[in-house]
Formats: C-alpha cells, structure tokens, sequence
C-alpha cells in the first residue's frame, strides 16, 4: 500500500513538472508571437499613413483640377455655379406606362375588331 | 520443532558409515552465508553507482547552467506583454470633413561615422552626385578632421536612400525619422504654419510646430493621449481651394501686392476658410526676410489676414450706423448733416473725390453712398466714451483669440487719446488699425442678429453661446444698410444673382513710414455678408495696392477692385456650401388647396 502510494505521489510529480515545463514555454511562445504581432501591427500602421498620405497627395485639390482641365472634352467637369440648383418641381414626372388598355374596348360588337386600336394610334 | 537436516542426502549416508554428520551440517552452513555475503556485497555496489551517477548529472546539470547563465546575454523574466506600442509622434490634421491636411511620414535621416569608414573621399563624392546641395570637398573636410559623427541630412527619400545603400560604406548609417507631410502643398498654407525637427537623436527626433496652429497647438499635437485622434479644422478644403484660387486669380488681374480674405461662419464662429496671398509651401518652409528696409508684409510668411492691422476704411462706418439706432439716436431714415466739407477745429473732413452728399442724408443712404461727413455726424451723437465702449465690445481693442500663435502678436493700433475729432475719423475707419479678422468676427455679430461670437479654426461640436452686443432689430436694420450698399451703392457689382449679398466697401489710404499718406497706395477692402435675408456667412476680402485699369481708366475704389472679387468667391463658394440661390418669387405649388 505504501509503495503504491510513493509510486502514485512519484508519477503525479512527474506530471506537475512536465505540466509546468509545458506552461513556461507556452508562455514564452505566445509573448514572442505577440511582440512579433505589435511589431507587424507597426509595420502595418506605418504603411496605412503612407498611404493615407499618399491618397492625400494624389486627391490635392490642384491636382484635381489639373486632371478635370486635361480631361474636359471626356468628363466636361467646370467649377459648380448657383444655376445648377434646381427645384423639386421642375423635375419632371417619369413618363407613364401606357396601361394594357388604352383605348374604348367595344363590348357590343358594332365595331370590327382592330378599328379602336388604329383610332387609338 | 525439529530443525531439518541438510543437505539431506550426505547427512543420511555419513549416519550409515558412522562418520559425524556436525561437520557435513556446518559447512553447508558456511557456504550458503558466503552466497547470501556476495549478493548483499553486489546489490550495496549497484546502489553506490547509481547514486555516484546521479551526483554526477546533477553536478553536470548545475555546471552546465551555470555555465550556460554565465555566456548568454541577461533577460528580464516577463509576465505580460507589452500594450500598444503609441501610434504617432504627432497627430493628424484634417479639414471639417476629414480630408488630411498634415500627417506624418517615416522617413530615414542619413548620418556617418567617419573613424570607420573605409573611403571617405570616395564616400564624399559619390554623396554630392546624389544630393546636389552638398559640396564634396567641404564634406570630405568633415570626414577626415578627425570627428566621430556627422550629420548628413536630416531627410531622405526612399529612392536617395537606395543610392546611398548602393555607395556600400560601412560609414553610413540611417536613422529612423518620422518626418511632417502637408499633402496639399501651399493650400492653407498660413493656418497651417510648418514644423520642424526639434531635438534629434540618432533613433529619433522630435518634430516641433513653428507657425500656425502648429505651433499654437503644439502641446495638442504631441501628447501621447491624444495622437490617435486628429486634430479637426474648421476649415472646409474645397471652400479654401476655391477662395485661394478666386483671390488668386483677382490679385493678379488687379496687380495688387497681397490679398487676405476669410469666410466664416456667422453662427457658430467657424473659420471655414483663410487665405493670405502671397503663400509658401510648408513642406518647404522659406526663411523670413532678413532685409531690414522691408516690410513684414512682403515675406509670404506673413498671414495678412491675421497679422495684417490696416486701417479698415469706411467698412467702420456700419458699426457707428448700428450704434447709433441701438442708442435709439437715429433711425434708418432720419435725416442727418452731411454737407461737405465738414470744418472741425482745425480739421477738414472731405468725401471721397470731394463730391457732396449733403446737406441733408439719411443714415441709409450715408451708409449707401459711405458719406464721411453724415458718419462723423453720427459719432458726434453717440461721443467718444460710447464708442470706444462699443468698439471694445466688438473685440476691436484686443487681438483675435483664433488659434494660431501669430494671433496674439496681431494687437489692434488703437489712439493713444480719444478726443473728438478720432472719434471722428474712427467712424469712417482711419486713424485706428485692425487687422481683417477683427473686421470679420464684429461684422459676424451683426450677421448673427447682435451676438457677437468668438471666430475659432476648430470645429465647433454643438450649440455656441456668445455675448450679446445689439439688439436683434438694430443688426436686422444694419444688415438691410448693408444690402442697400449693393443693390443702391457703392458695391452694386458685388451682387451675385440669388445670393443677396450684403456689405461693405472701404477704401484706406496706406500711411507712409515718414508719416502721412501715399496718393497711390491704398488698401481695398470689402466685408460682406450673405445671403442679406438671413445671414449665414461672413466674407471679408483685402487687397493691398490693387488697380484696376479697365475702361481706360484707373481705379482704386474697393468698389472696383475688392468687390468683383468677392462676389467672384461667392459665386464659386455658396453653391459649393449647399447655399440655394433665390432667384425668382417662390413659384405657385402646382397644386394648390381650392375652395369654392
């Protein structure tokens, strides 16, 4: 019984150690991963305010209107005047379907066939 | 109990031949004693080896630990890991909508060290082919007088950078630097300012504000809490690119030596854009002038909008119109002296050309025509403690509070004195200095119904409050003078169909430095508002020594010069702040309510 004790309290000191042991280098791995992935997160930071910078650069007004002047006769963009506002009423009514009916449908047979429709045209 | 015989076999036969079997009995005895010796002997020899063994690795373990601790390079244990390393040195800068104005940029700076560098010569002179500004032999002086470390340039390009790899000396090191980039060049130039680097190490500098609200801020911009964030302007850059360009375009036409101009917001006191030509480039910031005959205002450093303290001319005249009906003393159409010329002591005051509007004008129509004689009128009414009072509370005694660090440098020419006749030529604008800012921020309180609000060029989050100085009604009346002024006087081609500007002239003789006057150098300057039915936007637009010589004739009137100008910025400006033009009546709804 005792030697079945030593032997249990002997194997769970194995355990812990190789548990520890495990847990340390675990730790060690996962603070190189994370100053790997600050050093990345850096790295990629500095690359989004270049190209912020860069989208900065490119959008400059001067070079904006440079583009809009050296490509006038493809995009006719000019500087916005007041005479482009418009009002809501001069927008004029999207022009109506015909309905499928559009012209007197004869019920009482008097008239041939098709005559309502060449009338209608 | 009976012991057993042994062994056995040669007991029995030593009883049958009657030897005595004792003998056979003992040495059975002794050799197996001797067995049970020899195996305790061997086992207690195992143990003793299996114990010198662990010894040994133990001793070997610690050894090598030891051994190990001692050649490697010490290492803090660590816990935790590092938090977010900080973001940027300095903090962004953008326009109202975001757009980037100032960001910054890592870069490399180059330095040597010439104790270990293997051709100096050869390393001097390859750098002068790529950096045209340094001079080989100077540089090779440098490298070879015996000094450690020199400093080469304090910015590099990536492509420069790559040349001097491909030089391969052993000399050359790079330095990490994160570099200020303004991304649009000399737009905003003067709100903007410029940096510089500060202290510089070899791993890194410190990038300082030196003008502008980079220096204003500077404290702002570097701390750490806050360098995520970007500081927002209330500036609007297609506002500023469109003022610029209008301002540009006008004080080329009118030759004039500079031009400011400012647009704001009357409600909320928002500077929405600021212009002062001429301009640099704050990623190349020049030099200020070292000339001692110049003026300040010839370096293009120099912000005329905000440094820039004229004398305002009859733009003045409005305020003492205002006061006068706040006071109750006149009313629009009550009709006031103005017979030119007007004699005071030993004084003469004339009109414009020496015309007179007199003998009797209402207060609109001395604002209408901008009557020197009628306005002096009005002062003497309201006197001179009044209108100091008055002046003061328009924030005319004081310099702006805008955030720039020129702003507070920027401190109003007030007379030393007051006595009757500078409350005279005070309310026509001469004799007392402001710069045009000033001019914007009292002409922004009559726009906005009397409540005089403080201008500011950081976006403004929510309700602003500010200081009442008139009443609704005298600044509704002031605005309707002012309207008058376009539709009716002196600023009749500074009306922009639909737009219904409001404003006024003034005209401002430039002083010489010997004292007195020049005939031929004037400052030009319209303040205008707009539109006059409900005030939103205040613009002020200065011109220094323009002429206009159009007709065959030549004008230096601001209603000539300075008032094309701005109705040209309105032009361009209302549409793009989302302004609709109020061009005829309101229509009749198509459909309207019918009752019979």
């Amino acid at each position: 019984m005792r030697a079945v004790l030593y032997v249990l309290s002997f194997l769970a000191l194995i355990a812990l150690g190789f548990w520890a042991y495990r847990e340390n280098y675990a730790t060690q791995a996962a603070l190189k991963e994370v100053q790997a992935l600050q050093r990345q997160i850096v790295g990629l930071r500095e690359g989004l305010s270049v190209q912020r910078a860069e989208w900065a650069y490119l959008n400059r007004p001067d070079r904006l209107r440079d583009l809009a002047t050296a490509n006038f006769d493809r995009l006719g963009l000019l500087p916005m005047e007041p005479s482009q506002f418009g009002a809501a009423a001069e927008v004029a009514y999207p022009k109506a379907d015909l309905p499928e009916i559009a012209f007197p449908v004869d019920i009482q047979g008097t008239d041939a066939p098709g005559d309502a429709a060449e009338e209608g045209l | 109990m009976r012991t057993p015989l042994r062994p056995l076999a040669r007991i029995l036969q030593a009883r049958e031949d009657g030897l005595n079997p004792d003998g056979i009995e003992r040495e059975n005895l002794r050799q197996r004693h001797e067995v049970a010796r020899e195996k305790s002997r061997s086992r207690a020899e195992f143990r003793l080896l299996i114990l010198c063994a662990s010894f040994v690795v133990a001793f070997t373990a610690i050894g090598g630990r030891m051994g190990m601790m001692a050649a490697t390079d010490p290492v803090e244990p660590r816990a935790s890991a590092p938090g977010a390393e900080i973001i940027a040195q300095r903090a962004d800068i953008t326009d109202r909508n975001g757009r980037v104005l100032a960001t910054n940029m890592t870069t490399h700076a180059l330095y040597a060290h010439p104790k270990v560098m293997v051709d100096p010569r050869g390393v001097a002179t390859k750098l002068a082919a790529i950096f045209p500004e340094i001079d080989a032999k100077a540089l090779e002086r440098r490298f070879t007088d015996g000094r450690s470390f020199v400093w080469i340039r304090k910015v590099l390009s990536p492509e420069q950078m790559q040349l001097v790899h491909e030089i391969g000396d052993p000399g050359l090191l790079f330095g990490p630097r994160e570099m200020r980039l303004y991304p649009n060049g000399m737009l905003a130039a003067h709100v903007l300012g410029g940096s510089s680097f500060g202290a510089e190490g070899v791993h890194s500098a410190e990038v300082i504000g030196t003008a502008g609200i980079e220096k204003a801020l500077d404290a702002r911009l570097r701390d750490p809490a806050q360098a995520g964030t970007p500081l927002q302007l209330s500036i609007d850059l297609t506002l500023q690119t469109a003022v610029e360009e209008v301002l540009d375009a006008g004080m080329q036409m009118l030759s004039a030596k500079g031009a400011a101009a400012i647009l704001m917001d009357a409600r909320t006191g928002e500077i929405l854009a600021l212009a002062s030509l001429p301009t640099f480039d704050p990623n190349d910031r020049p030099n200020g002038i070292v000339d001692k005959d110049a003026e300040p205002g010839d370096s293009p450093l120099f912000n005329r909008a905000v440094q820039g303290v004229y004398e305002l001319g009859s733009t003045f005249k409005i305020f003492a119109a205002a006061q006068a009906m706040e006071l109750g003393l006149v009313n629009p159409d009550t009709m006031v002296d103005a017979n030119a010329p007007m004699i005071w002591g030993k004084h003469k005051i004339k009109e414009f050309e020496g015309k007179n509007y007199g003998p009797l004008l209402s207060v609109t129509d001395i604002i209408a025509k901008s009557s020197n004689v009628g306005t002096a009128h009005i002062a003497l009414m309201i006197g001179p403690l009044r209108q100091q009072a008055f002046l003061k509370s328009l924030g005319f005694f004081e310099p702006t509070p805008l955030e720039l660090v020129e702003a507070p440098g920027a401190r109003p020419l007030i007379p030393k004195r007051w006595p009757e006749i500078v409350t005279i030529t005070t309310s026509y604008g001469h004799g007392m200095s402001a710069s045009p800012m000033h001019l914007a921020a009292a002409y922004a309180a009559i726009a906005n119904g009397g409540v005089m609000i403080k201008p500011t060029l950081l976006k403004r989050e929510g309700a602003t409050t500010g200081v009442r100085v008139m009443s609704e009604r005298s600044a509704l009346e002031a605005v309707k003078m002012l309207r008058r002024v376009v539709t009716e006087g002196t600023a009749s081609l500074g009306e922009v169909p639909g737009y219904e500007v409001a404003g006024k002239t003034g005209t401002a003789d430039k002083p010489k430095k010997s004292g007195g006057y020049y005939d031929d150098k004037v400052v030009n300057t319209f303040a205008s508002m707009f539109p006059a039915s409900n005030p939103q936007y205040v613009l002020i637009v200065t011109l220094d020594e323009p002429v206009d010589t159009t007709l065959s004739e030549t004008r230096r009137t601001a209603g000539w010069t300075a008032v094309p100008v701005a109705a040209e910025i309105i032009r361009r400006v209302a549409p793009l702040m989302g302004l609709r033009p109020k061009l005829e009546p309101p229509a009749m709804d198509a459909v309207t309510a019918a009752s019979n």
